[in-house]
Protein backbone atom coordinates (compact mmCIF):
# COMPACT_ATOMS: atom_id res chain seq x y z
CA UNK A 1 0.00 0.00 0.00
CA UNK A 2 1.32 3.36 -0.94
CA UNK A 3 0.82 6.06 2.09
CA UNK A 4 0.09 9.27 1.25
CA UNK A 5 2.29 12.36 1.53
CA UNK A 6 1.17 13.53 4.71
CA UNK A 7 1.10 10.57 6.95
CA UNK A 8 5.16 10.08 5.82
CA UNK A 9 5.68 13.42 6.99
CA UNK A 10 4.21 12.90 10.25
CA UNK A 11 5.82 9.65 10.41
CA UNK A 12 9.57 10.24 9.23
CA UNK A 13 9.02 13.38 11.10
CA UNK A 14 6.20 12.65 14.31
CA UNK A 15 5.33 16.24 16.33
CA UNK A 16 5.59 16.30 20.00
CA UNK A 17 6.75 12.57 20.88
CA UNK A 18 7.14 11.73 24.48
CA UNK A 19 5.56 11.84 28.25
CA UNK A 20 4.34 14.30 30.70
CA UNK A 21 4.02 13.60 34.23
CA UNK A 22 0.68 11.89 34.29
CA UNK A 23 0.59 12.54 38.35
CA UNK A 24 0.56 16.06 37.73
CA UNK A 25 -2.90 17.25 38.42
CA UNK A 26 -2.69 19.62 35.00
CA UNK A 27 -2.10 16.29 33.08
CA UNK A 28 -4.24 14.16 31.40
CA UNK A 29 -4.24 11.00 30.19
CA UNK A 30 -5.90 9.17 27.74
CA UNK A 31 -4.83 5.95 26.62
CA UNK A 32 -6.33 4.00 23.99
CA UNK A 33 -6.79 0.49 22.10
CA UNK A 34 -4.96 -2.46 23.05
CA UNK A 35 -2.31 -4.66 21.97
CA UNK A 36 -3.66 -7.51 20.51
CA UNK A 37 -5.38 -4.96 17.95
CA UNK A 38 -2.15 -3.92 17.13
CA UNK A 39 -2.34 -0.32 18.00
CA UNK A 40 -2.30 1.45 21.27
CA UNK A 41 -2.01 5.30 21.47
CA UNK A 42 -1.19 7.41 24.72
CA UNK A 43 -1.64 10.80 24.42
CA UNK A 44 -1.18 12.97 27.22
CA UNK A 45 -2.37 17.32 27.66
CA UNK A 46 -0.77 19.02 30.03
CA UNK A 47 -4.18 21.90 30.48
CA UNK A 48 -4.21 24.86 32.33
CA UNK A 49 -6.83 25.89 34.79
CA UNK A 50 -8.93 28.07 32.06
CA UNK A 51 -8.93 24.91 30.31
CA UNK A 52 -6.60 25.38 27.31
CA UNK A 53 -4.28 22.98 26.14
CA UNK A 54 -0.61 24.05 26.94
CA UNK A 55 0.61 21.06 25.80
CA UNK A 56 0.55 17.81 24.37
CA UNK A 57 2.45 14.53 24.00
CA UNK A 58 2.12 11.34 22.60
CA UNK A 59 3.87 7.73 21.98
CA UNK A 60 2.17 5.16 19.49
CA UNK A 61 2.18 1.93 19.03
CA UNK A 62 0.89 1.05 15.80
CA UNK A 63 1.45 1.16 11.69
CA UNK A 64 2.28 4.43 9.98
CA UNK A 65 -1.41 5.71 9.74
CA UNK A 66 -1.75 5.13 13.52
CA UNK A 67 1.34 6.94 14.50
CA UNK A 68 0.24 10.01 11.74
CA UNK A 69 -2.58 10.35 13.43
CA UNK A 70 -1.84 10.77 16.75
CA UNK A 71 1.22 13.03 15.36
CA UNK A 72 -1.68 15.21 13.82
CA UNK A 73 -3.66 15.46 16.73
CA UNK A 74 -0.80 17.05 19.47
CA UNK A 75 -0.44 19.73 16.57
CA UNK A 76 -4.32 20.15 16.19
CA UNK A 77 -5.09 20.26 19.94
CA UNK A 78 -2.40 22.54 21.33
CA UNK A 79 -3.85 26.03 22.19
CA UNK A 80 -7.51 25.13 21.67
CA UNK A 81 -10.07 24.94 24.78
CA UNK A 82 -11.14 21.42 25.99
CA UNK A 83 -14.36 22.07 24.34
CA UNK A 84 -13.32 22.75 20.67
CA UNK A 85 -10.28 19.91 20.99
CA UNK A 86 -12.87 17.45 22.34
CA UNK A 87 -14.80 17.80 18.96
CA UNK A 88 -12.04 17.17 17.12
CA UNK A 89 -13.61 14.14 14.71
CA UNK A 90 -11.61 11.37 13.03
CA UNK A 91 -13.23 11.97 10.02
CA UNK A 92 -11.75 15.61 10.27
CA UNK A 93 -7.96 13.78 10.76
CA UNK A 94 -8.89 10.55 7.84
CA UNK A 95 -9.29 13.41 5.51
CA UNK A 96 -6.37 15.51 6.52
CA UNK A 97 -4.28 12.47 6.03
CA UNK A 98 -5.85 11.08 3.41
CA UNK A 99 -6.65 7.75 5.09
CA UNK A 100 -7.63 4.96 2.93
CA UNK A 101 -11.10 3.26 4.41
CA UNK A 102 -8.57 0.17 5.83
CA UNK A 103 -6.61 2.98 7.99
CA UNK A 104 -9.72 4.89 9.13
CA UNK A 105 -9.45 2.89 12.66
CA UNK A 106 -6.61 5.10 13.28
CA UNK A 107 -8.36 8.22 13.29
CA UNK A 108 -10.89 6.56 15.06
CA UNK A 109 -8.58 5.86 17.86
CA UNK A 110 -7.45 9.09 17.67
CA UNK A 111 -10.08 10.82 18.16
CA UNK A 112 -10.85 8.11 21.63
CA UNK A 113 -7.05 9.16 22.89
CA UNK A 114 -8.33 12.80 22.82
CA UNK A 115 -11.61 12.29 24.35
CA UNK A 116 -9.99 9.50 27.08
CA UNK A 117 -7.27 12.86 27.74
CA UNK A 118 -9.61 15.49 28.47
CA UNK A 119 -11.90 12.94 30.42
CA UNK A 120 -8.82 11.94 32.41
CA UNK A 121 -7.95 15.69 33.30
CA UNK A 122 -11.77 16.80 33.94
CA UNK A 123 -11.24 13.75 36.59
CA UNK A 124 -8.35 15.15 38.22
CA UNK A 125 -10.25 18.42 38.40
CA UNK A 126 -13.03 17.26 40.13
CA UNK A 127 -10.25 15.66 42.75
CA UNK A 128 -8.79 18.84 43.15
CA UNK A 129 -12.59 19.73 43.99
CA UNK A 130 -12.85 17.54 46.73
CA UNK A 131 -9.64 18.06 47.76
CA UNK A 132 -9.92 21.65 48.64
CA UNK A 133 -13.31 21.24 50.30
CA UNK A 134 -11.99 18.60 52.64
CA UNK A 135 -8.67 20.76 53.05
CA UNK A 136 -11.17 23.65 53.67
CA UNK A 137 -13.35 21.51 56.30
CA UNK A 138 -10.18 20.89 57.78
CA UNK A 139 -9.03 23.83 58.34
CA UNK A 140 -12.10 25.00 59.50
CA UNK A 141 -12.33 22.38 62.22
CA UNK A 142 -8.55 22.76 63.02
CA UNK A 143 -9.77 26.21 63.49
CA UNK A 144 -12.21 25.35 65.66
CA UNK A 145 -10.55 23.64 67.59
CA UNK A 146 -8.16 25.72 68.73
CA UNK A 147 -10.69 28.30 69.26
CA UNK B 1 30.17 -4.12 -5.88
CA UNK B 2 28.37 -1.35 -4.06
CA UNK B 3 24.87 -2.02 -2.75
CA UNK B 4 21.95 -1.77 -4.27
CA UNK B 5 18.94 -0.21 -2.38
CA UNK B 6 16.11 -1.40 -1.83
CA UNK B 7 16.87 -4.81 -0.60
CA UNK B 8 15.01 -7.94 -1.51
CA UNK B 9 13.53 -10.42 1.58
CA UNK B 10 10.63 -11.24 0.84
CA UNK B 11 11.54 -14.63 -0.79
CA UNK B 12 8.57 -16.72 0.25
CA UNK B 13 6.60 -14.02 -1.86
CA UNK B 14 8.41 -14.51 -5.16
CA UNK B 15 12.07 -14.28 -6.54
CA UNK B 16 13.54 -12.79 -8.76
CA UNK B 17 14.00 -14.86 -12.21
CA UNK B 18 17.41 -16.40 -13.17
CA UNK B 19 19.08 -14.25 -15.76
CA UNK B 20 19.67 -17.87 -16.96
CA UNK B 21 16.21 -18.64 -16.98
CA UNK B 22 15.06 -15.64 -19.00
CA UNK B 23 17.35 -16.78 -21.35
CA UNK B 24 16.22 -20.40 -22.30
CA UNK B 25 12.47 -18.72 -22.33
CA UNK B 26 13.71 -16.02 -25.09
CA UNK B 27 13.01 -18.02 -27.94
CA UNK B 28 9.99 -19.74 -27.60
CA UNK B 29 8.47 -16.02 -27.53
CA UNK B 30 9.68 -15.40 -30.59
CA UNK B 31 11.00 -18.03 -33.26
CA UNK B 32 9.88 -21.07 -31.53
CA UNK B 33 6.34 -19.45 -30.85
CA UNK B 34 4.21 -22.46 -31.61
CA UNK B 35 1.43 -24.39 -30.10
CA UNK B 36 2.67 -27.63 -28.48
CA UNK B 37 -0.58 -29.27 -29.73
CA UNK B 38 0.01 -28.65 -33.44
CA UNK B 39 0.52 -31.79 -34.49
CA UNK B 40 0.40 -30.69 -38.45
CA UNK B 41 3.84 -29.22 -38.47
CA UNK B 42 7.54 -28.16 -37.09
CA UNK B 43 6.49 -25.35 -35.20
CA UNK B 44 3.96 -27.36 -33.11
CA UNK B 45 6.71 -30.03 -33.04
CA UNK B 46 9.19 -28.15 -32.03
CA UNK B 47 6.81 -26.63 -28.77
CA UNK B 48 6.27 -30.26 -27.81
CA UNK B 49 9.12 -31.35 -27.64
CA UNK B 50 10.77 -28.55 -25.65
CA UNK B 51 7.75 -29.20 -22.99
CA UNK B 52 7.94 -32.74 -22.97
CA UNK B 53 12.11 -32.04 -22.62
CA UNK B 54 10.87 -29.87 -19.64
CA UNK B 55 8.73 -32.13 -18.09
CA UNK B 56 11.23 -34.86 -17.46
CA UNK B 57 13.19 -32.13 -16.51
CA UNK B 58 10.75 -30.85 -13.86
CA UNK B 59 10.03 -34.35 -12.84
CA UNK B 60 13.28 -35.39 -12.33
CA UNK B 61 13.50 -32.77 -9.40
CA UNK B 62 11.03 -34.51 -7.33
CA UNK B 63 11.89 -38.25 -8.55
CA UNK B 64 8.76 -38.53 -10.87
CA UNK B 65 8.57 -39.26 -14.46
CA UNK B 66 7.77 -36.49 -16.94
CA UNK B 67 4.48 -38.27 -17.73
CA UNK B 68 3.40 -37.57 -14.06
CA UNK B 69 3.60 -33.81 -14.59
CA UNK B 70 0.47 -31.51 -15.47
CA UNK B 71 1.36 -28.06 -16.37
CA UNK B 72 -1.06 -25.44 -14.71
CA UNK B 73 -1.14 -21.99 -13.96
CA UNK B 74 0.78 -21.92 -10.81
CA UNK B 75 0.57 -23.84 -7.74
CA UNK B 76 -2.99 -21.98 -6.42
CA UNK B 77 -4.28 -24.03 -9.38
CA UNK B 78 -2.48 -26.80 -8.52
CA UNK B 79 -3.48 -27.10 -4.94
CA UNK B 80 -7.45 -26.31 -6.47
CA UNK B 81 -6.97 -29.30 -8.89
CA UNK B 82 -5.39 -32.09 -6.52
CA UNK B 83 -8.08 -31.64 -3.57
CA UNK B 84 -11.09 -30.54 -5.64
CA UNK B 85 -10.34 -33.12 -8.39
CA UNK B 86 -9.39 -36.17 -5.92
CA UNK B 87 -12.46 -35.15 -3.81
CA UNK B 88 -14.50 -35.44 -6.76
CA UNK B 89 -13.62 -37.95 -8.33
CA UNK B 90 -13.08 -40.72 -5.00
CA UNK B 91 -17.00 -39.03 -3.82
CA UNK B 92 -18.09 -42.53 -3.95
CA UNK B 93 -15.22 -44.06 -1.77
CA UNK B 94 -15.64 -41.61 0.69
CA UNK B 95 -16.40 -37.85 2.24
CA UNK B 96 -13.81 -36.93 4.47
CA UNK B 97 -10.78 -35.15 3.77
CA UNK B 98 -7.76 -34.10 6.28
CA UNK B 99 -5.21 -30.92 6.63
CA UNK B 100 -3.99 -29.24 8.78
CA UNK B 101 -4.19 -25.12 10.13
CA UNK B 102 -1.35 -23.64 8.37
CA UNK B 103 -1.56 -24.64 4.72
CA UNK B 104 -1.65 -21.90 2.48
CA UNK B 105 -5.30 -20.13 1.52
CA UNK B 106 -5.58 -22.29 -1.68
CA UNK B 107 -5.33 -25.44 0.16
CA UNK B 108 -7.89 -24.34 3.33
CA UNK B 109 -10.33 -22.43 1.07
CA UNK B 110 -10.35 -24.99 -1.20
CA UNK B 111 -11.13 -27.59 1.58
CA UNK B 112 -13.97 -25.04 2.63
CA UNK B 113 -15.94 -25.00 -0.44
CA UNK B 114 -15.64 -28.92 -0.17
CA UNK B 115 -17.28 -28.41 3.25
CA UNK B 116 -20.01 -26.30 2.05
CA UNK B 117 -20.45 -28.90 -0.72
CA UNK B 118 -21.02 -32.26 1.94
CA UNK B 119 -17.44 -33.07 2.46
CA UNK B 120 -15.95 -33.54 5.70
CA UNK B 121 -12.51 -32.12 6.79
CA UNK B 122 -10.68 -32.24 9.72
CA UNK B 123 -7.47 -29.36 10.29
CA UNK B 124 -5.57 -30.76 12.47
CA UNK B 125 -3.88 -28.37 14.74
CA UNK B 126 0.40 -28.06 14.59
CA UNK B 127 2.41 -27.92 17.48
CA UNK B 128 4.60 -24.71 18.98
CA UNK B 129 6.87 -24.84 15.95
CA UNK B 130 4.16 -25.45 13.01
CA UNK B 131 4.85 -29.42 12.80
CA UNK B 132 1.84 -31.58 12.46
CA UNK B 133 2.52 -35.04 14.18
CA UNK B 134 2.13 -37.87 12.20
CA UNK B 135 0.36 -40.09 14.52
CA UNK B 136 -2.76 -36.89 14.68
CA UNK B 137 -2.91 -37.83 11.29
CA UNK B 138 -2.97 -42.03 11.92
CA UNK B 139 -5.86 -41.53 14.36
CA UNK B 140 -7.90 -38.64 12.27
CA UNK B 141 -8.15 -41.13 9.04
CA UNK B 142 -11.76 -42.83 9.30
CA UNK B 143 -12.50 -45.18 6.67
CA UNK B 144 -14.23 -42.57 4.40
CA UNK B 145 -10.59 -40.63 3.95
CA UNK B 146 -9.83 -40.27 0.76
CA UNK B 147 -7.27 -37.74 0.77
CA UNK B 148 -4.63 -36.23 3.45
CA UNK B 149 -3.44 -32.58 2.23
CA UNK B 150 -0.08 -31.43 4.49
CA UNK B 151 2.32 -29.16 2.79
CA UNK B 152 6.25 -29.21 2.81
CA UNK B 153 7.15 -26.53 4.24
CA UNK B 154 5.44 -23.61 5.54
CA UNK B 155 5.10 -19.83 3.51
CA UNK B 156 5.49 -17.69 6.78
CA UNK B 157 7.29 -19.49 9.92
CA UNK B 158 9.17 -21.78 7.27
CA UNK B 159 8.63 -24.77 9.12
CA UNK B 160 9.33 -28.44 7.30
CA UNK B 161 6.64 -31.04 7.94
CA UNK B 162 7.10 -35.06 8.49
CA UNK B 163 5.94 -35.58 5.33
CA UNK B 164 7.77 -38.78 4.86
CA UNK B 165 6.47 -40.41 7.88
CA UNK B 166 2.63 -39.26 6.76
CA UNK B 167 3.45 -40.71 3.86
CA UNK B 168 4.46 -43.72 5.30
CA UNK B 169 0.88 -43.66 6.99
CA UNK B 170 -1.30 -42.58 4.20
CA UNK B 171 0.30 -45.06 2.13
CA UNK B 172 -0.24 -48.16 4.41
CA UNK B 173 -4.20 -46.99 4.97
CA UNK B 174 -4.92 -46.73 1.49
CA UNK B 175 -5.61 -42.83 1.34
CA UNK B 176 -4.22 -40.28 -0.79
CA UNK B 177 -1.55 -37.96 -0.05
CA UNK B 178 -1.24 -34.23 -1.50
CA UNK B 179 1.52 -31.95 -0.63
CA UNK B 180 1.72 -28.63 -1.04
CA UNK B 181 5.36 -28.45 -1.72
CA UNK B 182 5.85 -24.90 -3.06
CA UNK B 183 7.70 -23.65 -0.78
CA UNK B 184 10.39 -26.35 -0.20
CA UNK B 185 10.70 -27.00 -4.11
CA UNK B 186 14.42 -27.17 -5.53
CA UNK B 187 15.50 -25.71 -1.79
CA UNK B 188 16.02 -28.66 0.01
CA UNK B 189 15.37 -32.40 -1.15
CA UNK B 190 11.94 -33.43 -1.83
CA UNK B 191 11.23 -36.90 -3.61
CA UNK B 192 7.59 -38.50 -4.16
CA UNK B 193 8.53 -41.79 -3.93
CA UNK B 194 10.70 -42.04 -0.93
CA UNK B 195 8.11 -40.03 0.79
CA UNK B 196 5.19 -41.62 -0.74
CA UNK B 197 3.72 -38.88 -2.41
CA UNK B 198 0.50 -39.02 -4.96
CA UNK B 199 -0.29 -35.16 -5.63
CA UNK B 200 2.60 -32.11 -4.99
CA UNK B 201 1.68 -29.08 -6.35
CA UNK B 202 4.56 -26.86 -7.55
CA UNK B 203 5.19 -23.41 -8.39
CA UNK B 204 8.13 -21.96 -10.36
CA UNK B 205 8.33 -18.20 -9.43
CA UNK B 206 9.52 -19.42 -5.36
CA UNK B 207 12.33 -20.68 -7.21
CA UNK B 208 13.71 -17.98 -9.41
CA UNK B 209 11.72 -19.24 -12.24
CA UNK B 210 8.62 -17.02 -14.17
CA UNK B 211 5.05 -16.72 -12.35
CA UNK B 212 2.32 -17.69 -13.49
CA UNK B 213 3.49 -21.47 -14.19
CA UNK B 214 2.93 -24.11 -12.19
CA UNK B 215 2.24 -27.99 -12.29
CA UNK B 216 0.49 -30.70 -10.26
CA UNK B 217 2.53 -34.19 -9.84
CA UNK B 218 0.09 -36.79 -9.94
CA UNK B 219 1.44 -39.98 -9.61
CA UNK B 220 0.90 -42.70 -11.84
CA UNK B 221 1.21 -46.16 -10.11
CA UNK B 222 -0.27 -46.81 -8.44
CA UNK B 223 -2.18 -44.25 -10.59
CA UNK B 224 -4.07 -41.70 -8.94
CA UNK B 225 -7.33 -40.02 -10.87
CA UNK B 226 -8.62 -37.02 -10.68
CA UNK B 227 -11.61 -34.72 -12.15
CA UNK B 228 -10.84 -32.20 -14.20
CA UNK B 229 -11.08 -28.42 -13.03
CA UNK B 230 -10.83 -26.86 -16.41
CA UNK B 231 -12.44 -28.75 -19.07
CA UNK B 232 -11.68 -27.84 -23.36
CA UNK B 233 -9.75 -29.56 -25.67
CA UNK B 234 -8.39 -32.41 -23.41
CA UNK B 235 -4.73 -31.48 -22.61
CA UNK B 236 -2.44 -32.68 -20.15
CA UNK B 237 -4.12 -36.30 -20.14
CA UNK B 238 -7.81 -34.37 -19.96
CA UNK B 239 -6.79 -33.08 -16.32
CA UNK B 240 -5.98 -29.54 -17.66
CA UNK B 241 -6.85 -28.40 -20.89
CA UNK B 242 -5.43 -25.06 -22.40
CA UNK B 243 -2.72 -24.35 -24.82
CA UNK B 244 0.51 -24.42 -22.93
CA UNK B 245 2.63 -21.53 -21.84
CA UNK B 246 5.62 -23.06 -23.44
CA UNK B 247 8.43 -20.35 -22.61
CA UNK B 248 7.19 -20.57 -19.04
CA UNK B 249 7.14 -24.41 -19.25
CA UNK B 250 10.80 -24.10 -20.69
CA UNK B 251 12.50 -21.42 -17.86
CA UNK B 252 10.15 -23.50 -14.89
CA UNK B 253 12.91 -26.85 -16.30
CA UNK B 254 15.44 -24.18 -16.29
CA UNK B 255 14.97 -23.30 -12.55
CA UNK B 256 14.57 -26.69 -11.90
CA UNK B 257 17.89 -27.45 -13.17
CA UNK B 258 19.63 -24.80 -11.66
CA UNK B 259 17.89 -25.68 -8.35
CA UNK B 260 19.60 -29.02 -8.19
CA UNK B 261 22.57 -28.37 -9.43
CA UNK B 262 23.15 -26.00 -6.51
CA UNK B 263 20.99 -27.24 -4.23
CA UNK B 264 23.29 -28.30 -1.52
CA UNK B 265 25.48 -25.57 -1.28
CA UNK B 266 23.14 -22.92 -1.62
CA UNK B 267 21.02 -24.57 1.15
CA UNK B 268 24.18 -23.85 3.37
CA UNK B 269 25.35 -20.53 2.12
CA UNK B 270 21.92 -19.30 2.38
CA UNK B 271 21.41 -20.75 5.90
CA UNK B 272 24.64 -19.08 7.06
CA UNK B 273 23.22 -15.82 6.20
CA UNK B 274 19.75 -16.42 7.71
CA UNK B 275 21.81 -17.53 10.76
CA UNK B 276 24.05 -14.16 10.61
CA UNK B 277 20.69 -12.34 10.08
CA UNK B 278 19.26 -13.39 13.14
CA UNK B 279 22.30 -13.59 15.61
CA UNK B 280 22.94 -9.94 14.42
CA UNK B 281 19.61 -8.75 15.34
CA UNK B 282 19.18 -10.63 18.75
CA UNK B 283 22.76 -9.50 20.04
CA UNK B 284 21.80 -5.89 19.70
CA UNK B 285 18.22 -5.49 20.22
CA UNK B 286 16.41 -7.19 23.29
CA UNK B 287 12.90 -8.42 23.10
CA UNK B 288 13.25 -10.60 19.80
CA UNK B 289 11.51 -13.61 19.73
CA UNK B 290 12.01 -16.33 17.07
CA UNK B 291 8.04 -17.66 15.98
CA UNK B 292 7.73 -21.41 14.37
CA UNK B 293 10.63 -23.34 14.48
CA UNK B 294 14.33 -23.12 14.96
CA UNK B 295 15.64 -26.83 13.50
CA UNK B 296 13.30 -28.01 10.99
CA UNK B 297 13.36 -24.75 9.28
CA UNK B 298 13.86 -23.93 5.90
CA UNK B 299 17.06 -22.30 5.49
CA UNK B 300 16.11 -19.06 4.05
CA UNK B 301 13.70 -18.19 6.42
CA UNK B 302 13.21 -15.99 9.96
CA UNK B 303 10.06 -15.07 11.11
CA UNK B 304 10.73 -12.87 14.02
CA UNK B 305 8.82 -10.38 16.54
CA UNK B 306 10.23 -7.38 17.65
CA UNK B 307 8.17 -6.81 20.63
CA UNK B 308 6.47 -3.49 21.32
CA UNK B 309 6.69 -2.34 17.68
CA UNK B 310 3.90 -2.83 15.21
CA UNK B 311 5.21 -4.83 11.75
CA UNK B 312 3.94 -2.43 9.65
CA UNK B 313 4.81 0.55 11.22
CA UNK B 314 8.41 -1.24 11.20
CA UNK B 315 8.33 -2.18 7.66
CA UNK B 316 7.12 1.54 6.83
CA UNK B 317 10.44 2.49 8.39
CA UNK B 318 12.55 -0.19 6.70
CA UNK B 319 11.74 0.83 3.65
CA UNK B 320 14.50 0.29 1.93
CA UNK B 321 14.41 -3.56 2.70
CA UNK B 322 11.62 -5.43 1.29
CA UNK B 323 9.79 -8.38 3.63
CA UNK B 324 6.36 -9.02 5.15
CA UNK B 325 4.48 -8.86 8.19
CA UNK B 326 2.02 -11.12 9.94
CA UNK B 327 0.75 -7.96 11.50
CA UNK B 328 -3.23 -7.35 10.79
CA UNK B 329 -2.75 -3.90 9.02
CA UNK B 330 -0.89 -5.29 6.33
CA UNK B 331 -3.86 -7.16 5.14
CA UNK B 332 -7.65 -6.21 4.54
CA UNK B 333 -9.01 -8.40 7.33
CA UNK B 334 -7.28 -6.48 10.05
CA UNK B 335 -7.07 -10.07 11.42
CA UNK B 336 -3.31 -11.14 12.59
CA UNK B 337 -1.90 -13.81 10.81
CA UNK B 338 -3.36 -17.37 11.26
CA UNK B 339 -0.50 -19.45 11.64
CA UNK B 340 1.15 -17.29 13.60
CA UNK B 341 -2.14 -18.02 15.83
CA UNK B 342 -1.94 -22.02 14.87
CA UNK B 343 1.45 -21.93 16.53
CA UNK B 344 0.22 -20.48 19.58
CA UNK B 345 1.64 -16.35 19.30
CA UNK B 346 -0.61 -14.56 21.14
CA UNK B 347 -2.17 -11.63 18.69
CA UNK B 348 -0.48 -9.18 20.41
CA UNK B 349 3.06 -10.53 19.46
CA UNK B 350 1.75 -11.51 16.08
CA UNK B 351 0.94 -8.12 15.56
CA UNK B 352 5.13 -7.14 15.78
CA UNK B 353 5.88 -9.82 13.68
CA UNK B 354 8.35 -9.55 9.92
CA UNK B 355 9.12 -12.03 8.06
CA UNK B 356 12.88 -12.40 6.41
CA UNK B 357 12.92 -14.08 3.33
CA UNK B 358 16.57 -15.00 1.68
CA UNK B 359 17.23 -16.51 -1.50
CA UNK B 360 19.88 -17.15 -3.92
CA UNK B 361 20.89 -13.44 -4.68
CA UNK B 362 20.47 -12.28 -0.98
CA UNK B 363 24.32 -11.13 -0.18
CA UNK B 364 26.52 -11.17 3.03
CA UNK B 365 26.75 -7.22 2.48
CA UNK B 366 22.83 -6.75 2.32
CA UNK B 367 22.13 -9.22 5.18
CA UNK B 368 24.79 -6.41 7.52
CA UNK B 369 23.08 -3.46 6.17
CA UNK B 370 19.60 -5.14 6.94
CA UNK B 371 20.81 -5.58 10.57
CA UNK B 372 21.94 -2.36 11.02
CA UNK B 373 18.91 -0.67 8.99
CA UNK B 374 16.42 -2.72 11.58
CA UNK B 375 18.16 -2.13 14.77
CA UNK B 376 18.11 1.74 14.32
CA UNK B 377 14.66 1.61 12.98
CA UNK B 378 13.43 -0.58 16.07
CA UNK B 379 15.29 1.11 18.38
CA UNK B 380 13.75 4.73 16.81
CA UNK B 381 9.92 2.97 16.90
CA UNK B 382 9.85 1.72 20.30
CA UNK B 383 11.03 5.60 21.91
CA UNK B 384 7.49 6.09 20.04
CA UNK B 385 5.88 3.02 21.89
CA UNK B 386 3.77 3.70 24.53
CA UNK B 387 4.26 -0.02 25.75
CA UNK B 388 8.27 -0.27 25.31
CA UNK B 389 7.94 2.73 28.30
CA UNK B 390 5.48 0.61 30.27
CA UNK B 391 7.28 -2.54 29.48
CA UNK B 392 10.40 -1.04 31.02
CA UNK B 393 8.95 1.25 33.87
CA UNK B 394 7.78 -2.92 34.78
CA UNK B 395 4.26 -2.51 33.81
CA UNK B 396 2.65 -6.07 33.38
CA UNK B 397 1.06 -5.10 29.64
CA UNK B 398 -1.07 -8.34 30.23
CA UNK B 399 -2.43 -7.16 33.70
CA UNK B 400 -3.51 -4.11 31.95
CA UNK B 401 -7.81 -3.86 30.99
CA UNK B 402 -7.49 -2.93 27.04
CA UNK B 403 -10.44 -2.27 25.33
CA UNK B 404 -10.78 -3.96 22.29
CA UNK B 405 -11.74 -2.12 19.45
C1 LIG C 1 2.67 -22.74 0.28
C2 LIG C 1 2.13 -22.07 -0.94
N1 LIG C 1 1.19 -22.67 -1.67
C3 LIG C 1 0.67 -22.10 -2.76
C4 LIG C 1 1.07 -20.86 -3.18
C5 LIG C 1 0.44 -20.25 -4.41
O1 LIG C 1 1.30 -20.36 -5.49
P1 LIG C 1 1.04 -19.54 -6.84
O2 LIG C 1 1.50 -18.16 -6.57
O3 LIG C 1 1.92 -20.24 -7.83
O4 LIG C 1 -0.38 -19.65 -7.18
C6 LIG C 1 2.05 -20.19 -2.45
C7 LIG C 1 2.51 -18.85 -2.84
O5 LIG C 1 1.95 -17.83 -2.48
C8 LIG C 1 2.59 -20.81 -1.30
O6 LIG C 1 3.50 -20.19 -0.56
Amino acid sequence: MAYGEKVLDHYEHPRNVGTLDKSDPNVGTGLVGAPACGDVMRLQLRIDDDGIVQEAKFKTFGCGSAIASSSLVTEWVKGKNIEAAGQITNTDIARELALPPVKIHCSVLAEDAIKAAIADWKKKQLGKLDEKQTQAQSEQSLAEAVR
Amino acid sequence: MPLKLPIYMDYHATSPLDPRVLEAMLPYFTEAFGNAASRSHVFGWKAEEAVERSREIIGGLIGASGKEIVFTSGATESDNLAIKGAAQFYREKGDHIITERTEHKAVLDSCKRLEREGFRVTYLNVDKEGRVDPADVERAITDKTILVSIMFANNEIGTIQPIREIGAITRKRGVLFHVDAVQGLGKIPFNVDECNVDLASLTAHKMSGPKGVGALYVRRRPRVRLAAMIDGGGHERGMRSGTLNVPAIVGFARACELAQASMVGEAARVGQLRDRLEAGLTKRLDHVFLNGCKAHRLPGNSNLSFAFVEGEGLMMAIKDVAVSSGSACTSASLEPSYVLRAVGVDEEMAHTSIRFGLGRFTTEEEVDYVIDHVVEKVNRLRELSPLYEMAKEGIDLKSIQWAAH
